[in-house]
């Protein structure tokens, strides 16, 4: 299928997708009208505020709040020795006398102002009895090593059982002896923070109509937020009702201090009986959210001299902080680990271990930008073992339709990343650039780098990838939607009200998108894993099909003809092969509502189910994968470190484009994030305590950082998703620090193995090169640098390229375990 | 103390703390939300409005300061239903994704082409740098706010 756009853009012949529409929220968050959770004021409505931990360990001794409560204008002082109970889901905890990071949290206050909220605070006499704690894997690995968890078996040696994933194929061990070359290498990356411009916050409200309480939030599950509230409650989840507000952001982070920022608000509300609303300051946000899971990469390769691929092995360590819920991440990093190749011999094996720092969580990608960064820049080192070209490599050992990827699942449907390839690579002129680019001597030196990359669409074998959808007609012809997936900001409203414009064939301006409103539909899961255009749509495509029959039946009995008779487009009723025979939708609406018809449904989708074996590693991971390839264009300042990304271009499989401009949107947002992953945003933690506090001192790209961006939509044939779509959230940032690593190497001939790489970290590296040089060092491959466990500091580690032949030894130094 | 502010063109008059930021004091005080707290420490725009002639991040301005002067807020920017063009070229372009940030731009950009009707593309980036947003890459913004000065009324539709 073509590139979309430049005169193909109705080429799949739809009316309503595959076409600009603009934003169905737009005209409210431009008017300023759209409340985000922190904008709402109710009746004698109080503030709430919560005591975080000094230390990244320790054991409250003692705690006294009369003088707390004593303060005027404060209502309630809760501490851990109120709580029905302490922990909830993921081991986290609504408060504790054991704290086990700076998140954590001992006491809540509601008070009637700001000031008396801090004074409360301030007012409450705790102390506390520091721990020894452990704040990298190799700490917390160590024989010996302090328990973020004590005595729980699941966390048995600071490893999470239930993180435990694995990928098999073939025989990697038996493959290994047969191969000519073996090549080991580790990478790792730094926690980063999500940046959704909202922090969290709620308003929870005493709500007998609803139940018990009606929490106000904007979450990124709000079935979650009511288990979290539910649990802190402990009341059925029947009782607790969460209605959406709109959302300032997530990228998969609006999850857990969100959930506990709800229920720390809904147990205020419960103790004073009025409104309580708690908002997270920058600050807090920073320090007790989830952050992007830093990474250890360790790899060992198995290759033969003409380039083939023999055998991977690979383990995955992820530090997940001191709570962790997200054991599902590791599935999708097992399956993915290897990349978009096939390899006969495949040993995955991902874990996470806890520590005393601040928490890992999902993040857009979900495990693929830190893993796409491992392997493509692991495939650019073995390439250049070889002595070969690294794009010919990655070309040869492609996966391609009817090969098996690393989890032995089939590729059955097409892959259209050769052609991605060449059209990137010729809208870039990639090779001549790359050519031209190896020899430089200037102080500042140009670059260009890819990654490929592939990604499995909706959440696959992980967990039922099902949802509820509820379309209904009203007199007038207005038609509403109700979904159980939430609007972040990426457009999913619009893009859902473009799916049933197209399935009913009625402008899209007569259709309204409820928010969530967990009363109102049953939990449809999480809105993540780019699954809801793909997959969380069918269910209200499928409402609005049976809907649409229905009508058809009410326009037949006034045409008096059989509804096989009757088609509806475009917003009216036609009798087939009769031109004047036309009745408008709203009519037919009209009558089908006072002749009582069925007039709202609600379907259930879930998609077929998929084959895999968990324990083994193996099976039909996923319903379909995208592609995509990624190009950065940089510029290197040699003299100062500083790496000016000038030009990235992304080509990606959208499968079907529903809205391109919202795709765009997507995807520009998408690679400043991956911008920020390679060169910004290592979020710097000392002994387990955050320095960069808030956007001061953690930068984020502004519009002066932007480079320009060429985005290359591909559609291609492929009905596993809603109308063909694929996934675009994710894969619009996944390989973008990856391509810009490349791009690095290219001007420079570092090569890096830990990122995010800031100025100061790149200029060391360049300067140990040149100093090295001055020496004639002849161990110039060799590094100090290899990564050791998760760095508690911003500085990237980087090696030069080893010299060819250097490192043909399986034992390599460089690459070795730390 | 007494504060008064031209707000949106209307006299408004509230009793602040000395030590409210004009933040708190649009929001708390008045109930005009529009304005948002992202970072409280001057660094994300969240909460940029117009004072006087000046888009200003309303967190690090001292309300008691803004004695008599004029603020508009994202909320005056429409004139009864009819959008701002600026907020029609937003949607036009898809310039808005999650919006917690758009309300700052928004003003950003009115300020600017009040001053400088005509800026190029590098002025514009030069102008919003202040602001931070999460969700777009800005490129939407600044083509939205390109089209503007380049006179496009409603921008490109399709
Ligand atoms: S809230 Fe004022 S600049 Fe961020
Ligand atoms: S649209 Fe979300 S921060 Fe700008």
């Amino acid at each position: 299928m073509p590139l979309y756009g430049d005169g193909n853009k109705d080429s799949k012949g739809y009316t309503y997708i595959n076409k600009f529409f603009p934003r169905v929220d737009a005209k409210d968050k431009v008017t300023g009208r759209a409340k985000y959770a922190a904008d709402l004021t109710l009746p004698n409505m109080l503030l709430g505020g919560a005591l975080f931990s000094p230390y990244p360990h320790a054991q409250v001794t003692s705690v006294n709040t009369e003088k707390a409560r004593s303060i005027p204008g404060v209502r309630a002082v809760l501490t851990f020795q109120d709580l029905r109970e302490e922990v909830s889901w993921g081991y986290y905890t609504f408060m504790s006398s054991r704290l086990r990071y700076q998140g954590d949290v001992s006491a809540i206050v509601a008070a009637e102002d700001g000031e008396s909220l801090a004074k409360g605070l301030a007012a409450i006499e705790i102390e506390y009895q520091e721990l020894p704690a452990v704040f990298t894997v190799a700490e917390a690995l160590a024989a010996g090593a302090p328990l973020v968890h004590e005595g729980n078996e699941e966390c048995a040696g600071n490893i999470w059982a239930h993180s435990r994933y694995r990928a098999r194929k073939g025989d990697a061990e038996a493959a290994f002896a047969q191969c000519d070359r073996l090549i080991e290498r580790v990478y790792e990356t730094l926690p980063v923070e999500h940046a959704y411009m909202e922090t969290e916050a709620a308003v929870a409200a005493p709500d007998p109509t609803a139940g018990l309480m009606t929490v106000y939030t904007g979450a990124v599950n709000p079935y979650f937020t009511r288990r979290w509230v539910a649990d802190a409650l402990g009341v059925p989840r029947a009782k607790i009702r969460i209605v959406q507000q709109t959302v300032g952001g997530s990228f998969g982070g609006k999850e857990e201090l969100l959930g506990l920022t709800a229920s720390r608000a809904a147990l205020l509300a419960q103790a004073t009986d009025c409104p309580v609303k708690m908002v997270m300051s920058r600050e807090q946000s920073i320090i007790a959210s989830t952050k992007r899971h830093p990474f250890l990469l360790k790899y060992k390769v198995g290759v033969n001299n003409d380039g083939r691929l023999q055998a991977f092995q690979a383990e995955l360590i992820e530090n997940v902080g001191a709570f962790h819920m997200h054991e599902f991440m590791n599935f999708r990093a097992s399956v993915h680990a290897a990349g978009v190749y096939n390899i006969p011999n495949v040993k995955v094996d991902v874990f996470g271990v806890f520590t005393n720092t601040v928490t890992a969580g999902a993040m857009r990608g979900y495990s693929s930008p830190q893993l796409i960064f491992g392997s493509e820049q692991l495939y650019e080192e073995v390439a250049g073992e070889l002595g070969m070209d690294y794009v010919a490599f990655k070309r040869l050992n492609m996966l391609r339709p009817g090969d098996e990827n690393a989890c032995g699942q089939k590729m059955e449907s097409d892959i259209i990343l050769p052609e991605i390839l060449d059209q990137v690579f010729a809208a870039t002129d990639f090779e001549r650039k790359r050519a031209a680019y190896r020899e430089q001597q200037d102080v500042r030196r140009k670059g260009v780098g890819m990654a490929m990359f592939y990604r499995g669409c909706g959440l696959g074998a992980e967990s039922p990838d099902a949802s509820a959808g509820f379309v209904c007609v009203h007199d007038d012809g207005s038609v509403m939607i109700n979904s159980g997936l939430v609007e972040n900001g990426q457009g999913l409203k619009t893009s859902f009200t473009q799916i049933v414009a197209e399935t009913l064939s009625i402008p899209p301006e007569t259709i309204h998108f409820i928010g969530v409103d967990t009363h109102t539909i049953p939990d449809s899961g999480i809105t993540a894993a780019s699954r809801s255009t793909v997959m969380g749509a069918q269910s209200v495509k499928l409402a609005a099909e049976e809907l649409r029959d229905y009508l058809l039946a009410t326009a037949a009995m006034m045409f008096h003809a059989e509804p096989s008779q009757v088609e509806l487009r475009e917003g009216m009723f036609r009798l087939t092969g009769v031109p004047d025979a036309v009745i408008p939708f709203q009519t037919v609406c009209n009558v089908h509502h006072w002749t009582g018809q069925q007039a709202g449904v609600m379907r259930w989708f879930k998609p077929a189910p998929l084959s895999y074996d968990m324990a083994a590693g193996q099976g039909k991971a996923f319903p379909t994968y995208s592609y995509g390839c990624v190009v950065a264009e940089v510029e290197v300042d040699t003299l100062t470190g500083e790496v000016t990304v000038e030009r990235v271009t992304c080509g990606h499989d959208l499968g079907t484009v529903i809205n391109h401009k919202i795709v765009e949107g997507q995807i520009y947002g998408g690679v400043l994030m991956g911008q920020g992953f390679a060169l910004m945003e290592g979020l710097a933690v000392k002994d387990g305590l955050i320095r960069h506090k808030n956007f001061d001192t953690y930068m984020i790209a502004t519009a002066l950082d932007l480079p320009e961006i060429r985005v290359m939509l591909f559609e291609s044939d492929d009905d596993a998703g809603t109308y063909g779509a694929k996934s675009i959230g994710e894969p619009a940032t996944e390989g973008v620090a990856a391509a810009i690593i490349s791009a690095v190497k290219n001007a420079t001939g570092l090569t890096i193995r830990q990122i995010p790489i800031n100025k100061v970290s790149l200029l060391t590296l360049l300067n140990r090169r040149s100093q090295a040089a001055a020496t004639e060092d002849s161990l110039a491959g060799a590094t100090e640098d290899s990564p050791a466990g998760a760095k508690e500091n911003p500085q990237g580690a980087a090696t030069e390229n080893p010299k060819a032949g250097a490192t043909e030894n399986p034992k390599d130094k460089e690459g070795g375990e730390a | 103390m007494i504060l008064r502010l031209l707000l949106n063109g209307k006299p408004v008059t509230t009793t602040i703390r000395p030590e409210q930021t004009l933040l708190s004091v649009l929001r708390e005080n008045l109930g005009y939300t529009g304005a948002k707290e992202g970072c409280g420490v001057g660094e994300c725009g969240a909460c940029t409005v117009i004072l006087g002639q000046r888009a200003v991040k309303s967190c690090t301005v001292l309300a008691a300061q803004c004695e008599g002067a004029s603020v508009r807020t994202v909320e005056g920017l429409a004139q009864d239903d009819r959008l701002h063009p600026l907020q029609q070229a937003f949607i036009d372009h898809n310039a808005v994704q999650c919006g917690f940030c758009t309300g700052g731009f928004l003003l950003t950009a009115v300020a600017l082409l009040e001053r400088d009707p005509h800026p190029s593309r590098r002025e514009i980036q030069e102008a919003i740098s202040g602001n931070l947003c999460r969700c777009t890459g800005y490129v939407q913004i600044i083509d939205a706010i390109a089209a503007c000065a380049a006179g496009e009324g409603s921008g490109e539709g399709q």
